[in-house]
Order: structure tokens, then sequence, then C-alpha cells
């Protein structure tokens, strides 16, 4: 449980881009969020919600694109998504674990809305 | 003759909304940054980072107390608690250099914290730095903090389903030991079971089975820490 941390962290990097661009205010954050990120997208939503007051997104609204796991096999040379709750990364074609991750733990700002 | 009342609101709204702001930077590169700097740090000193990672109460410090008995005088390790040095000083008791973090309530060691304790340390004089985590199988999963190895501790009185509870940390490690050997029988802890659960979340890790507590099986814990050591 650390996303009131990686809130702030967000709001730091959304505040610095907005700056830049010399904008008042961030009405938007938009995030994209990997499956094996670690981060638990419910207690993320609410520690925003504390996090932004007093900071140029006291407004914003956070929307989250979810990525979800994808691995690769080796020995069948393809790329799978994996619909598994534990994280388990099993190729279709050929049943056996694949350890090789190719999406799933991006944590990114991906854009704003700013005015 | 008739004004399109809806169009011109929308556009107001449009207006309100603001303009769109390409960012595309990742949350963790801060730490990802200082990570490769303290990687790059040990490397240059030839010195061994191991991350150990667990759950509260597997036994990380006991393992570490031995195997700092093992490579006296070589040793340094750095200790992540939320509060309490009470692990730096059993730590201590080897012989070895000791560093506590007292993370004050964050759930994870950072990059930063491992540069910060580093500067008490002269890496000159060790070969070997062991840096136990906060005990906790969630957060410390994402945090690289510069090491070469990182070693995932289940003990057998926590279960065979861990690896499946905790994918993201399992997925991570470079080596799963599996502590408390000796208690697979009384606790009725399902070996094969954990073993395939390892295996499924993965495949590539090492697995170690040993008992801190006994000593059974830490020849090939050391054996292993020896092999990467003369790489280092």
């Amino acid at each position: 449980m650390h996303e009131v941390g990686l809130a702030r962290q967000v709001l730091d990097i959304a505040e610095s881009a907005a700056k830049e661009q010399g904008a008042k205010a961030i009405t938007k954050v938009g995030l994209r969020l990997g499956a094996m990120a670690g981060v638990v997208p419910d207690a993320l939503s609410f520690a925003f919600e504390v996090a932004r007051h007093g900071t140029m997104a006291e407004q914003a609204v956070l929307e989250v694109e979810y990525l979800p796991l994808v691995c690769y096999c080796e020995s069948c040379q393809a790329a799978f998504e994996v619909d598994d709750r534990f994280g388990i990364a099993l190729c279709p074609s050929c049943g056996e674990p694949s350890a090789e991750i190719r999406q799933g733990m991006e944590f990114t700002v991906s854009y704003l809305e700013v005015t | 003759m008739t004004r399109d009342i809806g169009l011109t609101v929308l556009s107001d709204l449009g207006e309100e909304r603001g303009r769109i702001v390409r960012v595309e930077k990742g949350v963790m590169e801060f730490n990802q940054a200082l990570a490769e700097e303290n990687r790059a740090r040990f490397a240059a000193a030839g010195v061994l980072v191991i991350n150990v990672l667990s759950s509260p109460g597997s036994g990380k410090t006991t393992l570490l107390a031995r195997t700092l008995q093992e490579f006296p005088a070589r040793a340094a390790v750095i200790v992540g608690d939320l509060a309490t040095d009470n692990d730096a000083e059993r730590l201590r008791v080897s012989g070895a250099v000791a560093v506590q973090i007292q993370t004050g309530g964050v759930c994870h060691l950072e990059a930063a914290m491992i540069a910060q304790a580093v500067a008490r340390l002269n890496l000159d004089t060790i070969e070997l730095l062991i840096i136990e985590n906060v005990g906790n199988l969630v957060c410390p999963a994402a945090y690289d903090l510069g090491e070469r190895l990182r070693v995932v501790l289940l003990s057998t009185t926590e279960g065979e389903d861990k690896p499946l509870k905790y994918p993201q940390m399992f997925k991570t490690a470079d080596l799963v030991v599996i502590n408390k050997a000796d208690l697979t029988e009384a606790v009725e802890f399902k070996r094969e079971q954990a073993l395939a659960n390892i295996r499924l979340v993965n495949p590539q890790a090492q697995v170690l089975e040993l008992s801190a507590r006994t000593g059974q099986g830490m020849s090939a814990w050391y054996e292993l820490l020896q092999t990467h050591l003369e790489d280092s």
C-alpha cells in the first residue's frame, strides 16, 4: 500500500509538464497501467482524490488505461495475452509457462488535459 | 433563423475542456535512474549486491545472520524496517557492518534510500552487500534498488500458494528460497505444489530449499553466493 506516494509522484510529473506548457490548471490526468505493475487501481484513485488538493490538478479527473499482461513464448516464437488474475502465463500453443514479459509492467503518465 | 444551441454549448465545453499535452513519462523512472547509478557504483567497486524480499516472519534475518557468519569481514548489510533497529542489532552480533534504514512507515525500500545508506559504508572493504528489504510481498517488488540478484524468500509455514497470491513479487525473483524446510512435514507444506506454483509464475527462477535455523541445505546457498562473488 504505497499508492499515496505513487499518486504524489504522478501529480509531480503532471504539474511539471503542465507548468512547462504554461498551463493554468490540469483538468485530466491520463495514465497507462500494466496488469503486473503492482499498483492497485482503486487505491490509486482514492489516493489521487486526496493528494490532488492544493495542486494544479485540484479539479482533475484520473483516466486509467489498463494494459493486460502480454508474454512471449520462446519455443513458439509468439506473443500472447494473459487473462489470468494470478499472472500465470501459459502459452496457448504449447502450454509451457513463459517468464518473458512484453507488456504489463507499465506505469506511465501518458497525457494531460490542461487549461 | 434557428440557432443551433446544442452546437454552441458543445463548442463552449470544448474550450473549457482544454488542450491535450502528451507526457509519456514513467512514474518509476526516477527510482529506475537512481537504481542504475547504484548498480554502476557497485559494479565499479566489485561488490555483489543482493536484495532479499519476503513477508514478515519468513526468516530473512536468521538467513542473513548465518550468511554473514559464513562470509565474515567481507560482508555488510542494509536492513529496512518500518521502525526499530532490532534486526540490525541481531545482525551486528555476527560482526558484520549493519546499516539500518527506518522507513518511518514506508512499505518498501527505494533506490534513493540505498544510495544514502551506502554513503555510510566503505565499499572498498566489502565484497558482499545484502539488503534486507521491508517484510512485505507487495510493494517492494516494483522498486529496483540496483541489486544484481533478487532473492525472494518463502517459508513452509506460509503455505504453497504464496507465489500465486503475489505474482508480481515472484515474477521478479532471480532466486526463490524455500525456508524452514525442517518444518515441511509438521506444517503439512505441499512441497511439490509449491515448486509447481513457483514454476508457473516464474519458470526462470532458480529454487533452493533450506532451513536457516538448522543449517539444512545452506551449503547450496553459500555455493551460489560464492559463484556470484567470483563473477563480481
